[in-house]
């Protein structure tokens, strides 16, 4: 990757003579320059050493996972947890039959389960494309 | 003869699980072999395993019976059990894996540099898994007895002796496929038996519960709420609590996410776990409900723990009965095989780093060594402990091992991983709050020391307070103790939080 020099000069080395073919002055700069494929590491340095822009980098991706976690554990609440006190204030939806079976029994011994399923395949379809912005974030060469 | 199939389930799930586990033993070599399966386990084989390794005797057995006796309050264990996982996966797995420690006491000791912590955190982890390792024993004990009429001392006789044999030769990577076949082993044991009893239901014509039935009537049976208005409601949601938060601070449970190749495979590991899970707890209600129209006599005798193992025969005569007997008695035993071992390495893990694996003495145990050192502990004290009081009840001292678990390492993972603030003296305040209140308030209930009424209920079910305790201590501790965040927390969260694909230094 870095042994093949690029076929044309996008930055001239000396802008200070234009007219001069210098071809091969340039081709030597990019060879001897830092190597490219440290370029990716840049941001990851940020994060290595510390530094205020690493802080919030790792902050942005905390945030956003964490943030996720809420999100998920929040519905699981809603519809897992109100159950009992849905329960507690109306008895009379113990009563309530749904194609033969009492109702509590559906919900409980049957519907919770897929529906935990599917909450647990959302998060973590969400988290991986969440790690996967990150990648992409510290992976962009700093152009 | 009605012991036969109980006998031939027995010996063959036991010669199984030895020869797996034999097998097993020709890829274990190193220390980390022991330990982690050398993390190298696919998450379809390791999701196995641990569905296999957590379905304990309280699973198998228990919910059934529980259905039977309380009726639909009791689906919330299940679910808790379930919904545990789906908490694990969202707020601990990857970062757990990612912290890169083996055992927990070594990931407190990684997030907080401190010796203090881990001892403290060893402690409970010893504690909680021989809290859970009793009930099972004792359960083999009680199964052994209905299938084939021995005596209560031989159930966690041959439960210690098997497990000790498969643990101390091949350890984790051995266990991972004995238990992988365990959860399969499991699932068609209860599967095959509730598919006929459903048919030979129907065919008598789908009977309602049995009005013999002592006890609440038939409405306040399917009402998911424990009973008691406003005590009931609190029960419910305490239970909740304690099984939604306790499961990630398992130690059984906990180890089994370190087998995993990195952070990505660990949560598709919990998802394929709870997918397992769902499948298998649809099942021990069905036998709950068959039971209620034909055994509720078993319910009145107060043996429901037995429901699963006696109703196969109660309603099919003959060599079917017989046969199908036979299965569900080689899931229970499965079951108590399993959970068992996967305690027994928590426990020996954590032993053998922390007790048999130090210096005695100027001589000091090969890493192996010490490993097999701290399994014959884990076994044989629990053992024991089952042999000496037979008779505490089997789903309280789960409950209490959830609770505990809940209160003090849950506190402890989930700040630990989402907030840098947390220092090691927060760690240990709240640990202590925790496990101390979580503890004696179980202590309590199982000495029956608490008067009738709310201080009883609040001390029987202890989550719903020890929890938020355990959290707020944490939280006050650590803030008041701001100047000691360990200085290489912000790396630490760096380790837990990046994919792996990263070149990032992680301290």
């Amino acid at each position: 990757m870095t042994g093949q020099p690029p076929g044309r000069p996008e930055r001239p080395e000396r802008p200070d003579r234009p007219g001069r073919p210098e071809r091969v002055r340039v081709e030597r700069v990019r060879v001897t320059g830092p190597p490219r494929r440290r370029t990716p590491g840049a941001r990851t340095r940020d994060i290595d050493a510390e530094t205020r822009l690493g802080g919030v980098y790792m902050g942005s991706l905390l945030r956003e996972q964490l943030w996720l976690a809420v999100r998920v554990l929040s519905v699981l609440a809603a519809a897992v947890g109100s159950l009992p006190l849905a329960f507690h204030l109306w008895p009379g939806l113990t009563e309530v039959r749904l194609l033969g079976a009492p109702l509590p029994w559906l919900l409980l011994g049957v519907a919770v389960y897929p529906f935990l399923v599917l909450l647990g395949w959302r998060y973590v379809r969400r988290a991986e494309r969440n790690e996967q912005h990150f990648l992409d974030l510290l992976s962009e060469v700093a152009e | 003869m009605t012991s036969v199939p109980g006998i031939v389930a027995v010996v063959v799930v036991a010669l199984a699980t030895l020869a797996i586990g034999t097998w097993g033993l020709r890829v274990s070599r190193t220390t980390s072999d022991f330990l982690v399966a050398s993390r190298s386990v696919g998450p379809r084989l390791n999701a196995s395993a641990i569905g296999g390794e957590y379905l304990s005797a309280a699973s198998f057995l228990g919910v059934a019976g529980l259905v039977l006796t309380f009726g639909a309050d009791m689906l919330w264990y299940p679910i808790g059990w379930t919904a545990g996982y789906l908490v694990l996966l969202v707020l601990v797995a990857a970062p757990l894996r990612r912290s890169g420690a083996y055992t927990l006491p070594d990931f407190a000791e990684a997030r907080f540099g401190s010796r203090h912590v881990r001892s403290v955190c060893s402690v409970l982890v010893v504690a909680i898994g021989l809290l859970y390792l009793y009930p099972q024993f004792q359960g083999a004990g009680l199964t052994l007895r209905s299938a084939v009429g021995a005596p209560t001392w031989v159930g966690p006789v041959i439960v210690g002796a098997v497990v000790l044999a498969n643990v101390t030769s091949g350890g984790m990577r051995s266990i991972t496929f004995v238990q992988a076949f365990q959860y399969w082993l499991k699932l068609w044991a209860l599967l095959l038996p509730a598919a006929v009893l459903v048919a030979v239901w129907f065919s008598d014509g789908r009977p309602g519960a049995a009005s013999s039935l002592a006890g609440a009537p038939v409405g306040d049976w399917s009402a998911p709420l424990a009973s008691g208005g406003g005590q009931g409601l609190y029960v419910t949601y305490s239970l909740i609590v304690a099984t939604f938060l306790g499961t990630m601070g398992l130690p059984h449970v906990v180890v089994r996410f370190y087998t995993n190749p990195d952070g990505r495979a660990a949560r598709r590991t919990t998802l394929v776990v709870l997918a397992l899970l769902g499948l298998f707890y649809l099942l021990p209600p069905v036998y709950g409900a068959l039971g209620r129209a034909y055994a509720a006599e078993l319910a009145a005798a107060g043996r429901s723990d037995v429901l699963v193992l006696e109703l196969p025969r109660l309603m099919v005569p003959g060599l079917l009965g017989d046969a199908l007997t036979g299965l569900v008695t080689a899931g229970a035993f499965a079951a108590f095989l399993s959970t068992s071992s996967g305690l027994c390495i928590a426990v020996a893990g954590v032993l053998s780093q922390d007790v048999t694996g130090r210096p005695w003495r100027g001589r000091r145990l090969a890493g192996v060594t010490a490993f097999r050192l701290g399994a014959v502990v884990a076994v044989v004290v629990p053992t024991l402990m089952a042999l000496a009081a037979p008779h505490v009840g089997v789903a309280r001292a789960v409950g209490l091992a959830f609770a505990v678990a809940a209160s003090t390492f849950c506190p402890l993972l989930l700040l630990g991983i989402w907030w840098r603030g947390l220092t090691a003296a927060g760690a240990v305040a709240g640990l202590a709050v925790g496990g101390l209140g979580s503890g004696a308030a179980v202590l309590a209930t199982l000495t029956a020391a608490a008067p009738a009424g709310w201080p009883s209920v609040l001390l029987e079910q202890p989550a719903a307070w020890s929890v938020p305790l355990a959290f707020a201590t944490m939280v006050g501790v650590s803030l008041a103790t701001r100047s000691r965040v360990p200085a290489h927390a912000g790396r630490f969260m760096v380790r837990l939080h990046t994919p792996e694909a990263l070149d990032l230094d992680r301290g």
